[in-house]
């Protein structure tokens, strides 16, 4: 059941990022481009993304555990650490070159071409030496939190 | 252009309702980043069913819809050393900050978590500073 819904959230949110026109780096990049030919879609995605979760935020407070008994994850308190601004700094800048992020990447799968599959794996090479490179992080940049696993 | 606000609201919708059942069904925040990266590093341990079966949806909806509709396109730069320097910087970034647009923008921004606003301040100044750089700059993109 659990593998079920969880199908259907990821069918759910990639019909989301084609339809929002996410999976298009023009609008990606139109939306950072504040002083080009500036593009305020990517708004309009975030505002629409955010409504409906802010209820489930809600309705989740109100509950106590999810629907399938796990527990909902708590609120992160550690604050804004160097970590934190410095991964957004770097994940900005990969965002605005290319105008992928990791969902609408693995959206684009089947037809982001040549292009695609080199950012995908450039991505996932990344994102599978994150781990050492955080534990050589944990030395020159304490973390407040545990590391790598933990909710946003 | 107005149309592509409505569908951008209407994308958008899909997104966070996608995001509001898998917490309130799963108890789990929806974050690309996060969901991927677990799986890559092996950090998932015994909930790599669930993530498999979400990147399973993910993959496979958009490539549906996409041929029904008689294609898609990305629109990605033909210079793919600046397509691989990016795709290093959004991994190795997200899973530095632990999360990207759907984590920290989507999830974090509804639930007023101050990391989830603090992240996607500076990953969309960053970007915009970036953009300034490399295509007003440069002319890199």
């Amino acid at each position: 059941m659990r593998n079920l819904v969880a199908a259907f959230a990821g069918a759910l949110f990639g019909a989301g990022l084609l339809l929002s026109g996410m999976t298009d780096t023009t609008k990606v990049q139109g939306w950072l481009d504040i002083f080009g030919d500036w593009d305020p879609t990517l708004a309009f995605v975030l505002g629409g993304a955010i409504l409906p979760m802010a209820l489930a935020w809600r309705i989740a407070a109100r509950r106590g555990t999810s629907a399938l008994g796990t527990p909902f994850p708590p609120p992160n308190r550690s604050g804004a650490d160097a970590r934190l601004i410095t991964g957004s700094v770097l994940f900005g800048a990969g965002w605005a070159l290319a105008g992928l992020c990791p969902g609408p990447a693995l959206a684009s799968l089947t037809f982001g071409g040549a292009g695609g599959a080199v950012f995908l794996i450039a991505m996932l090479a990344a994102m599978l030496a994150a781990p050492r490179a955080g534990r050589w992080l944990d030395r020159t940049l304490p973390p407040k939190e545990p590391p790598w696993t933990s909710a946003p | 252009m107005p149309t592509d606000w409505i569908f951008g609201l209407l994308g958008g919708l899909c997104i966070g309702s996608a995001a509001a059942v898998y917490l309130l069904c799963n108890g789990r925040i929806m974050g690309a980043s996060g969901i991927v990266g677990a799986l890559v590093d092996g950090s998932a341990n015994n909930t790599w069913p669930e993530k498999a079966s979400f990147l399973a949806g993910l993959v496979a909806v958009p490539a549906i819809i996409a041929n029904l509709a008689g294609g898609s396109e990305t629109h990605l730069t033909g210079n793919l050393a600046v397509i691989a320097v990016a795709g290093l910087l959004v991994g190795f970034g997200t899973r530095l900050a632990n999360g990207c647009t759907s984590g920290h923008g989507v999830c974090g921004i509804s639930r007023l978590s101050l990391r989830g606003i603090v992240a996607t301040a500076v990953y969309v100044a960053a970007g915009g500073v970036v953009m300034v750089i490399a295509r007003h700059g440069l002319g890199l993109i």
